[in-house]
């Protein structure tokens, strides 16, 4: 079938297999931020947005992006640097195979949440799986992202 | 200090971040064959027939593989240092096939349609065998995993394949029996520690392919670059000279990527076709047919006197290999090597064991490695010790761990250098308020809170057998490249050699530019493992730093025509310490007519292991209505000697106390009765998300360790270790239940409950 969609603001038309699924095809047109953990929606390290919502590109089919606006790491480089460099301060990154999903999320968070405690925090983002950094860091490193931003005005520790 | 016991952000941080195409699976070339794997239904079996004519004919599949286009040679998958102490009990393609999931046959094809389609066309027939699921009956069993002729072990392990012993053996130190004898107060118990996986965010993967030159080269996510050149070598019977092995960024490790999981199939595909090919484990292979931790039965036998002193320690390990061997002589050793030497004032210990095969998924290194299932075991059978004097677990800790400068029996008669253990427990027992809390305060709505106790030690490389090289050299902008074959696997190592290199150097951390490990080009390193990068390749780059500066030195003072004793180097130039001429580094590297290039490199191995240290407490809610818990506060307390970089320290022992909760709490991989494998996917097998991680708050009493580089030990196992024997106390101290096998549920607390009428 033939499909339109915006991948990143750039518009694509492409053949595809009734079959196939949004982490493949926009791994095949070089968003290679987006990874697979799993096959069971689990992981959320294939998160993307589409037409503004948060999506598990490992269980979205293409066919559904279909008109739409996708967004991956690859169009949000600005403010991954921004957001990353406090993980990176904290160390929290680590293997890094779960940031661009874990990113790509909290930046969502921000527009989603207003002042947002540690227990929304985390449940906002329970599913990113991280198996490195105990999520202790990604949180201190998100909470002074927050306070920068004006978003939170929490006590950090 | 400068560069060293600093937060300095990791040199692939913002690449990280930022989501760049660095990992395996982004930088292989568009064109590469997709390699699948048929995988045997049975737990045990033969292969009677197997059809793959119909499989050969698709349109776009380009090779199909059995165990009749094969090696016939056995090798192990263990990144081990030659000779192995793994048995060599592996073919790439084997006709007997020993779990469900083992490798029947290798499809490669132009995409991954083709070659699903293809898996299903092969027909194989199988004589099936009677298999061994019960790792305590394997010893002896009539039914042998391993009965080929080829098998072979090659060190004195105490293998015996006619045994279904992968390993066995025993070590002693006084007289256990006529100690333990004499003492006022014995506690014999045995513990059950579970096989768990990794989990490891980027599952195992490899692509390979022929360079100019005809070349195998494999770019992998591994740890062990070096060892998987040795064991393509073996699998493939090539010569080494004709591999070579690239590590690129890596997704995680923890012991997962220290056995060569996928690199013989990409690499026999691309031998056989000439064509790059490609794997990618799925989550379910990487569930089903990976190496996790070994299962573990531990048998702790304690001796204490009137007042408490612990004078003797039996204990009896029995570990489950599962197919085949790979790190099992070696994680069992840890049991008793790293958990004994914890108390100080032991006058005989007894340390035996078993390592088994059984028709389950072979075991493999898993952080803390053997280290981990012991520690539970002691550690629980000193706080059960501990409760039947009376005694709090605090305090009979106190009393008896191992001091600065004591010798260790069963750590291979190692003298403890630098240990801050004591100040660890003080300061975590502050931090957690245990005075306060201990035992338990009972809530008003039904539910406890209690906490727990733990110690925990690791080594710091394994000593006289781990390697590492360095190689720095001045380049023409006067700045330094430096190359490791040290894996950074996102430990940050990469950033962490540079600190102590720039802190040698006297220059900024970003003047060093730091090269991954490519086998042709970097020096020689036995990998990242056994908490060796810090300690052993920390230590090559003093030296090779060392011997730089003395070749500045030289050139500058032949430079400026005077005597080597007459100059100093600053970091950015030699100069004469009573003269003013000075010439600086830019200017040396490229002076005209100069005959030496700066640069050196230097091996280190070292003689001793010295041990880090950790104490864990955990808080616990549990509601005695259900047994339902909840982590609420988990403190852990490092002696990790000098921390090198302090937020990647912090995050390293964060991340370990994490997957330690997730041991204790929640992971286990379980097998139905034919031996098929349940927990298949992050469904089945539940690691812990950041709901369920409670608090975790971590801190550091360093003390020197002299042989360490600028008195540095290990961090990266030793923190896994604490947090299964911890909660487990805690659960006592709140309900007063035991529980004595991994992972610690709601279900067995209730029953505990409900057996006691609590």
């Amino acid at each position: 079938m033939i499909i339109k969609l915006w991948v990143n603001d750039k518009k694509i038309t492409d053949e595809i297999d009734g079959d196939a699924i949004l982490l493949d095809f926009l791994r095949d047109h070089g968003c290679y931020s987006v990874k697979r953990g799993c096959e069971t929606s689990n992981c959320g390290l294939c998160t993307v947005l589409m037409d503004s919502k948060l999506v598990l590109s490992c269980s979205t089919l293409v066919a559904r992006a279909d008109g739409k606006h996708v967004i991956t790491l690859e169009g949000l480089q600005e403010e991954a640097k921004e957001f990353g460099g406090f993980l990176a301060d904290q160390g929290a990154e680590q293997c890094g195979f779960c940031s661009p999903g874990l990113v790509i999320s909290v930046l969502t968070m921000v527009k989603e949440l207003k002042n947002p405690s540690d227990r929304e925090i985390s449940e906002y983002l329970s599913g990113n799986l991280c198996r490195c950094s105990g999520y202790m860091g990604q949180l201190r490193a998100i909470k002074r992202y927050l306070n920068q931003k004006g978003a939170q005005k929490n006590e950090i520790s | 200090m400068r560069s060293v016991n600093q937060p300095v952000r990791k040199k692939d941080a913002m690449s990280l971040v930022t989501g760049q195409p660095v990992y395996t699976q982004d930088i292989a070339p568009k064109d590469c064959l997709v390699v699948k794997i048929l995988r045997s239904p049975y737990a045990h079996a033969l292969i009677k027939e197997i059809k793959t004519e119909s499989a050969m004919k698709l349109s776009g599949i380009e090779c199909v593989l059995t165990y009749k286009d094969v090696p016939d040679k056995r090798f192990t998958l263990a990144g081990q240092t030659f000779p192995e102490p793994s048995p060599y009990d592996r073919l790439i393609l084997d006709e007997k096939v020993r779990f469900i999931g083992d490798a029947v046959a290798i499809v490669a094809g132009d995409n991954e349609k083709t070659v699903d389609k293809a898996l299903r066309r092969i027909k194989v027939k199988y004589d099936i065998l009677e298999p061994i699921l019960d790792f305590r009956c394997a010893k002896d069993n009539e039914v042998l995993i391993h009965p080929e002729q080829n098998w072979r072990s090659l060190c004195n392990v105490g293998a015996d394949n006619k045994r279904n012993l992968c390993a066995s053996g025993e070590e002693k130190h006084g007289d256990v029996d006529e100690i333990i004898g004499g003492c006022d107060w014995i506690i014999e118990q045995t513990y059950h520690t579970k096989a768990n996986q990794q989990v490891t965010m980027e599952t195992s993967r490899t692509f390979t392919y022929l360079d100019e030159t005809g070349k195998l080269t494999c770019v992998t996510s591994t740890q062990i670059p070096f060892h998987v050149k040795r064991i393509l070598s073996n699998a493939l019977e090539l010569p080494e000279s004709r591999i070579r092995v690239i590590k690129p960024r890596i997704g995680g490790g923890f012991g997962a990527k220290q056995t060569a999981v996928t690199e013989v199939y990409p690499a026999i595909v691309t031998v056989k076709t000439g064509k790059p090919a490609l794997i990618v484990y799925t989550r379910r292979e990487s569930f089903i047919a990976s190496s996790p931790r070994h299962e573990n039965e531990i048998k702790v036998r304690i001796g204490a006197d009137k007042n408490g002193i612990i004078k003797g320690i039996d204990m009896i390990t029995l570990s489950n290999t599962g197919a085949y061997g790979e790190h099992g002589p070696t994680t069992v050793g840890l049991s008793g090597h790293k958990s004994l030497p914890l108390y100080g004032k032991v006058e005989a210990y007894h340390f035996r064991y078993d390592v088994v095969y059984t028709n389950v998924m072979s075991a493999g290194a898993y952080r803390g490695y053997g280290a981990t299932q012991g520690i539970f075991a002691l550690e629980s059978a000193v706080n059960e010790l501990a409760e039947k004097m009376g005694m709090d677990p605090v305090q009979i800790r106190e009393i008896n761990m191992v001091r600065e400068g004591a010798v260790m029996p069963a750590y291979y008669g190692e003298t403890l250098n630098s240990c801050a253990l004591d100040r660890c427990m003080a300061k975590a027992k502050e931090m957690i308020g245990w005075d306060e809390k201990y035992p338990r305060i009972n809530l008003k709505n039904g539910k406890v809170r209690s906490v727990g106790v733990s110690m925990a030690m690791q080594g710091s490389g394994i000593a006289n057998v781990d390697t590492a090289g360095v190689l720095i050299k001045v380049n023409a902008a006067g700045l330094y490249d430096m190359k490791i074959g040290a894996t950074d696997m996102g430990t940050g190592c990469d950033t962490i050699l540079a600190q102590i290199a720039a802190e040698c150097l006297h220059c900024s951390v970003d003047d060093i530019t730091v090269s991954g490990v490519d086998t042709d080009v970097s020096p020689y390193d036995s990998g990242s493992y056994a908490s060796s990068t810090t300690y052993v390749t920390g230590n090559a780059v003093v030296n090779t730093c060392e011997t730089l500066v003395e070749k500045i030195r030289d050139k500058g003072a032949r430079q400026l025509g005077c005597a080597i004793e007459d100059v100093e180097f600053d970091g950015a130039r030699v100069y004469q310490v009573d003269a003013k001429e000075s010439i600086n580094l830019k200017d040396l590297t490229v002076a005209v007519g100069s005959d030496k290039e700066l640069s050196a490199t230097e091996l280190f191995c070292s003689p001793v292991s010295p041990p880090p240290f950790v104490v864990g407490m955990a808080e616990v809610e549990i509601d005695k209505e259900t047994g339902k818990i909840d982590l609420i506060d988990y403190v852990a307390v490092v002696d990790c000697g000098t921390v090198i970089n302090t937020n990647l320290v912090r995050l390293q022992t964060e991340g370990g106390i994490a997957q330690g909760i997730g041991m204790a709490l929640y992971e286990d991989i379980t097998y139905g009765e034919s031996g098929r494998n349940f927990s298949n996917s992050l469904m089945q097998y539940k690691i812990p998300t950041r709901l369920d991680v409670g608090r975790i708050r971590v801190g550091f009493e360093s003390s020197y360790e002299p042989t360490g580089p600028f008195g540095a030990k290990s961090i990266g196992e030793v923190v896994i270790n604490t947090p299964a024997p911890a909660i487990a106390n805690a659960v006592f101290n709140g309900v007063r239940v035991k529980v004595r096998e991994l992972p610690i549920t709601a279900e067995k607390i209730y029953n505990g409950m409900k057996q006691k009428n609590i």
